[in-house]
């Protein structure tokens, strides 16, 4: 089991929306789904390495702001091409207001 | 008299001596200039939903439906000419715009609505839906990359009377025939292998026979007609389905190719390699807007209907877009003459004085065309 790190206030990201957050040399993309709950994944897409955070999230999908590839960022599952390949997903959870991930524990 | 330079042809095929030079110049999936949006005008922007296209898409159904009508009511007297000639340009022009904003999903919020547009306006542009799902992504990671794009209209040296009969899509339509029998037949061609995965190309053979299947029955229509003593009505079935992509892709192709032609190749600036123009509501409706064709490459993600206000938003930072296809057009031409005698010329636009500056480090010339 890793360790829960601490990212951010959980009001710092907007609800139905994606953040950046770079730790330990990776990157990482740190959803709000439109309930509030927290989720996140690699930060690149599996198909160009782009970064996600300056895609768009719509209920429970991240679209890739290159070709617009879609993954579901619950699961990682990509829905529509050119993505092909899952993405990566980690524990997220909201605490005492703010957001932690566990960056060692890929889903 | 010393002899006027003649460019070279250059090798536009993806698996060939460009392809290995682009990567060697840091070309390929390279990092792109873009100017600067905040975030939440940008939520707004790709902000989707499904009203403006669905009016736009039953408007398209209906019209297709009106004038394809109007064309077979009044076969055989000169009245059908004009609604053949509008449903030639909605069947065989709209598509384009259609096949382009679906396949990027932008067009529609529900995904299943996206889809279904995409496999109809593919069929009727004649692209086979999956090859150049990946071709088009292509076009986005490395536009106008020699070696790298396989959507690049203009081919230097420019061969001005063939490029004249896409007007008429009749090379067009050729290849689409050649290619969607390949595909049926079961195999891609090396450069369609070579931007679509391998997990793709069982699909793409599928619906290359599914192509191929309507139009065997669409000419077995006309065939029972002819048989049937209907002599020229016997064609038709051709007017509805295949023709108009000849006889009405006139307009795709007038504003299509204005969206790089005259312009840079190899560059990583989209402001250097692609053009807006402001065009009259009609052609901004039948091309779904695709005429703010810097902004979109900049923004792919935001849908044909907010390109307009996307436009507002960035247009300090681009060059004065052309101010009609008419003018669009002198410029480009003469671009094109130029470039057919000078190896390495473009059309370079002035940027406002609010712009930042053409991204020059980004651009990494590949080695000069060679001149004989
Ligand atoms: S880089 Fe994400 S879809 Fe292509």
């Amino acid at each position: 089991m890793g360790d829960w790190i601490d990212v951010c206030d959980a009001d710092d990201i907007e609800h139905e929306d994606v953040m950046r957050w770079d730790h330990d040399g990776r990157t990482f993309a740190i959803y709000r789904a439109p309930d509030g709950a927290v989720y996140a994944t690699d930060g690149l897409c599996t198909h160009e390495q782009v970064h996600l955070a300056d895609g768009m999230v719509m209920d429970h999908e991240i679209e890739c702001p290159k070709h617009n590839g879609l993954f579901d960022y619950r699961s990682g599952a990509p829905l529509r091409a050119p993505v092909c390949e899952a993405l990566a997903t980690y524990p997220a959870r909201i605490e005492g207001g703010r957001i932690q991930v566990m960056p060692d524990q890929a889903g | 008299m010393t002899k006027k330079p003649k460019v070279e042809r250059r090798d536009y095929s993806l698996t060939g001596e460009s392809a290995r030079q682009a990567a060697e110049a840091g070309l390929v999936a390279a990092e792109w200039y873009h100017t600067e949006i905040p975030r939440k005008q940008m939520k707004a922007l790709m902000a989707r939903s499904d009203g403006p296209a669905m009016r736009d898409t039953i408007l398209w159904a209906v019209l297709h439906v009106l004038t394809a009508a109007g064309g077979i009511y009044f076969w055989g007297s000169w009245w059908c000419v004009p609604f053949w000639i509008a449903y030639g340009v909605l069947y065989g022009s709209a598509c384009d715009s259609r096949w382009h904003e679906c396949g990027h999903g932008t067009a529609f919020r529900t995904r299943w609505m996206n889809d279904v547009v995409y496999h109809i306006a593919s069929f009727q542009v004649m692209r086979n839906p999956i090859n150049w799902r990946w071709s088009h992504a292509r076009h986005h990671t490395d536009t106008i990359i020699v070696g790298r794009d396989a959507e690049i209209a203009w081919m230097h040296p420019v061969n001005l009377a063939l490029k004249s009969l896409a007007y008429v899509g009749v090379v067009e339509v050729w290849r689409y025939f050649k290619a969607i029998t390949r595909n049926a037949m079961g195999s891609l061609s090396p450069d369609e292998q070579n931007y679509t995965p391998e997990s793709e190309w069982p699909k793409s053979i599928m619906v290359a026979r599914i192509h191929l299947a309507i139009y065997v029955a669409t000419a077995l229509v006309a065939l029972g007609m002819l048989l049937s003593g209907m002599g020229w009505a016997s064609l038709i079935p051709f007017m509805v389905i295949g023709l108009p992509r000849i006889y009405g892709c006139w307009h795709m192709v007038m504003t299509g190719l204005l969206q790089h032609g005259g312009l840079a190749e190899d560059v990583l600036d989209h402001r250097l390699n692609s053009r807006t123009v402001y065009m009259n509501p009609i052609s901004r409706w039948i091309y779904w807007n695709m005429n703010y064709h810097v902004e979109h490459h900049m923004f792919p993600m935001v849908p044909y209907h907010a390109l307009p206000q996307l436009h507002e938003i960035v247009k300090h930072d681009l060059p004065e877009p052309d101010p009609s296809i008419w003018v669009a057009y002198r410029d480009m031409v003469r671009a094109i003459l130029r470039q057919r005698r000078e190896p390495g010329y473009y059309l370079r636009r002035d940027l406002p004085e609010t712009a930042r500056p053409y991204r020059e480090d980004l651009h990494q010339a590949i080695p000069e065309r060679a001149t004989a």
